[in-house]
């Protein structure tokens, strides 16, 4: 039962880093109709910026000053790069974005090297705050839910309460109208591409000493953030919310269980062959949920698509 | 009569070549081929691997006058990007240079595939035999099963360092539950299976509370695995993870309140000890031959000092290459040949050499595996003289198994030449 709760602190963390790379990706998205294959470099650059900010003036200052830098970077992409692909349609642009991915990865591995960068969580931080039952939960953690709530709620206000969010929904569903009316459409693609990745920015510079500052963080987060604004319906952000936290819970909870399938098997009545290595299922037979619990949210995206196409919370399909 | 030309010029400029290597072989330096990644994810390992060849030969062997009185030793670097095909092209273009020992470390894989090529080159010419010097590569099958006259495996491979490691914990009273955890491969597994066998063999009453694999280099976050390990109660877990699914998991369990001893192969160096720093105090541990903290001498504390200056961004990190060369150095002068690596194979079988890290290195004639002491090392910031990364961190020796698996068996049945 004790465990039970520390996963779902555990998951909770997981969940809401994700989202707050989904946030940024899932308005991408709706706005432009293409994946941004670069969204998790840009993640990985908050979180490399961070920490060559974080040497010379300590990490929060470089909370507060990467992700906009990340965000300025990624405006200019939009205006200097995307911009000029987009009227060759859509395929220029994905292959766009994923040369722009792989390139981020190089120039942070000519810069800083293929090693792991010792990016620390501040001092102040560096304490258990609490524990259940000889778990310890970190103070950082509990720092990393305030920050990714606090963002989602001033999103949702900005997004819903204020005049550039009503712009900003507007132009996502009507670009036409919208730039009918007299409002400058493409900055507020701009702007919306420069938010959206200073978001991952700040994922990056709070996972970063958390889940590691490699060159293989944005390979290892990126296609599971296309996974959650699928699930969670493309341009919804609340969708974006509940997305990223059933599959921060689910992977969690999956890592977590030594389900084997053996027992799956046993209880269809097979029985467990002596010499495995004759058996057609030996692999099932060996098979634990930890093992396959980073295919589930992919198993979960074609659940949704098969079933539920617009996603959990989306207004149009994908 | 164009194409006649053509071949003649073509078979003339080839017996040109092949006598230029020929003349290059008996005159010119001593060369050793390093066939390892250069390039590419593994390239952190392989240059590291490359400046510890290249220091080796230069401080032991070609500024102490050489080899055969006076013949300098040259290591000539090829990028095999950690495929075991690119190597057997490297391996080609090696041997059609008139090189014979051939030295590589990084992937078991790898060494597997250059063992087969070389055993069969070795039959097919035996005037231009060559010498395969296995530095790193671990796989116990390289000394058993797969074994061949031609290879020497100068690490100690993963059995041997199972074996030291359940001798250090069959002497720790306390133990009372291990947790083994890897990456879902075929090194990840051979760990777990041997540490089942030997702490079965050792410590029948120590409980292994925990055995499972975890998807390699996809796992984002390892907290779960932390929570399981702190759940099972153990009071050591034994990985054999490498990079930064070395670095999150142990990170994830020192997160979760553990407070036992997290014994390790590979957590040290290439940014791991500086991630570590102050976290890692007290928890890593790391299983190796070769410790360069306390040094085992003045000599061998001016090694690694003149290494770091000439080297300041790589770290002595497989010791055992300075064996390796000193002991292939021997062999050669002991066969007064550097041509016939027979010759130069059979000297360094059996041979006992008082390693610069202290204590022995033995090749075992019967399997071609070096004996030799294996250490438990501590990551901390005590008593560090030579530290890692650039950090107060390093590595001390805190126990040894002297002469580790001496008297292991083995399945070796090689054939003699």
């Amino acid at each position: 039962m004790d465990l039970i709760l520390v996963n779902l602190i555990d998951g909770l963390v997981t969940g809401l880093l994700l989202f707050m790379l989904s946030s940024g990706l899932t308005l991408i998205f709706s706005m432009m109709g293409v994946l941004n294959f670069a969204h998790a470099s840009f993640y990985m650059l908050g979180a490399y910026f961070a920490y060559q900010i974080s040497l010379a003036l300590g990490f929060w200052v470089a909370l507060l000053v990467a992700p906009p830098i990340v965000g300025v970077a990624g405006a200019l992409v939009e205006r200097y790069g995307l911009r000029r692909v987009h009227k060759f349609g859509h395929v220029p642009e994905l292959i766009f974005t994923f040369g722009l991915a792989l390139l981020i990865e190089e120039v942070v591995q000519f810069f800083w090297g293929k090693n792991q960068l010792p990016f620390e969580e501040p001092e102040i931080l560096d304490f258990a705050l609490f524990a259940i039952s000889g778990n310890t939960i970190p103070a950082y953690k509990v720092f990393m839910i305030f920050i990714s709530i606090a963002i989602f709620i001033g999103l949702l206000y900005i997004l819903t309460k204020t005049r550039v969010g009503l712009i900003i929904q507007a132009a996502l569903t009507h670009p036409n109208t919208v730039e009918t009316l007299g409002h400058n459409v493409p900055l507020v693609f701009m702007g919306v591409f420069g938010v959206g990745t200073a978001l991952a920015g700040v994922a990056g510079v709070i996972a970063g000493p958390v889940l590691g500052t490699f060159p293989g963080m944005a390979f290892l987060l990126g296609s599971i953030v296309f996974v959650t604004i699928v699930v969670g319906g493309l341009g919804s952000l609340p969708g974006a919310l509940v997305a990223s936290l059933l599959i921060g819970w689910i992977t969690t909870f999956a890592a977590s269980y030594n389900l084997e399938f053996a027992d799956v098997l046993l209880a269809f009545g097979l029985e467990r062959p002596a010499d495995l290595s004759e058996s057609m299922l030996a692999d099932a037979w060996t098979l634990t949920l930890p093992q396959i619990g980073p295919i589930l949210p992919y198993i979960l995206m074609v659940l949704i698509l098969v079933f539920r196409p617009y996603g959990l919370m989306g207004k149009r399909s994908v | 009569m164009n194409t006649v030309f053509k071949t003649t010029i073509g078979a003339a400029a080839g017996v040109a070549i092949s006598a230029g290597a020929a003349f290059a072989a008996a005159h010119g330096p001593v060369k050793i081929a390093f066939i390892d990644p250069l390039s590419g994810p593994f390239a952190t390992t392989g240059t590291n691997g490359l400046a510890e060849w290249n220091y080796a030969a230069d401080v032991l062997v070609n500024s102490q006058g050489g080899v055969l009185g006076g013949k300098q030793i040259e290591i000539v670097p090829f990028d095999n990007k950690i495929s075991p095909k690119e190597s057997l092209i490297q391996l080609q273009v090696a041997i059609d240079q008139g090189i014979k020992y051939i030295a590589q470390g990084n992937s078991s894989g790898v060494a597997n595939a250059l063992t087969d090529a070389i055993n069969k080159h070795n039959k097919r010419n035996p005037d231009n035999r060559v010498l395969f010097i296995n530095y790193s590569a671990v796989d116990p099958a390289l000394t058993n099963d797969k074994c061949n006259y031609w290879h020497f495996r100068f690490d100690a491979n993963a059995d041997i360092k199972m074996d030291a490691l359940t001798d250090v914990m069959k002497r720790d009273e306390a133990l009372k539950k291990v947790y083994l955890v890897g990456q879902d491969y075929s090194f990840g597994k051979a760990v777990a299976a041997a540490a089942v066998k030997n702490l079965g063999a050792k410590r029948p009453d120590v409980e292994i509370v925990g055995n499972e694999l975890h998807p390699i280099g996809k796992v984002k976050d390892f907290t779960p695995y932390a929570r399981k390990i702190m759940a099972s109660g153990a009071d050591a877990v034994i990985t054999g993870n490498w990079g930064s699914d070395m670095v999150g998991l142990g990170k994830a369990i020192i997160g979760a309140g553990y407070k036992g001893q997290i014994y390790t192969y590979y957590a040290a160096s290439n940014g791991i000890t500086k991630t570590f720093g102050a976290d890692g105090k007290g928890v890593i541990n790391l299983v190796a031959e070769g410790a360069i903290n306390p040094p085992a001498s003045d000599r061998a504390d001016a090694y690694v000092k003149g290494f770091e200056a000439k080297y300041p961004d790589h770290d002595i990190t497989q010791a055992r290459i300075a064996n390796a060369m000193e002991m292939l150095a021997k062999a050669i002068d002991a066969a007064g040949t550097a041509d016939d690596v027979a010759a130069v194979a059979a000297k360094l079988e059996g041979m006992e050499h008082e390693s610069i890290w202290g204590g022995s290195v033995y090749i075992r004639p019967e399997d071609h595996q070096a004996i030799q002491d294996v250490h438990i090392q501590a990551h901390t910031d005590e008593g560090i003289t030579n530290a890692l990364d650039n950090s107060d961190f390093g590595l001390v020796k805190v126990s040894t198994v002297e002469m580790a698996a001496l008297d292991s068996p083995t399945s070796c049945k090689m054939k003699r030449p």
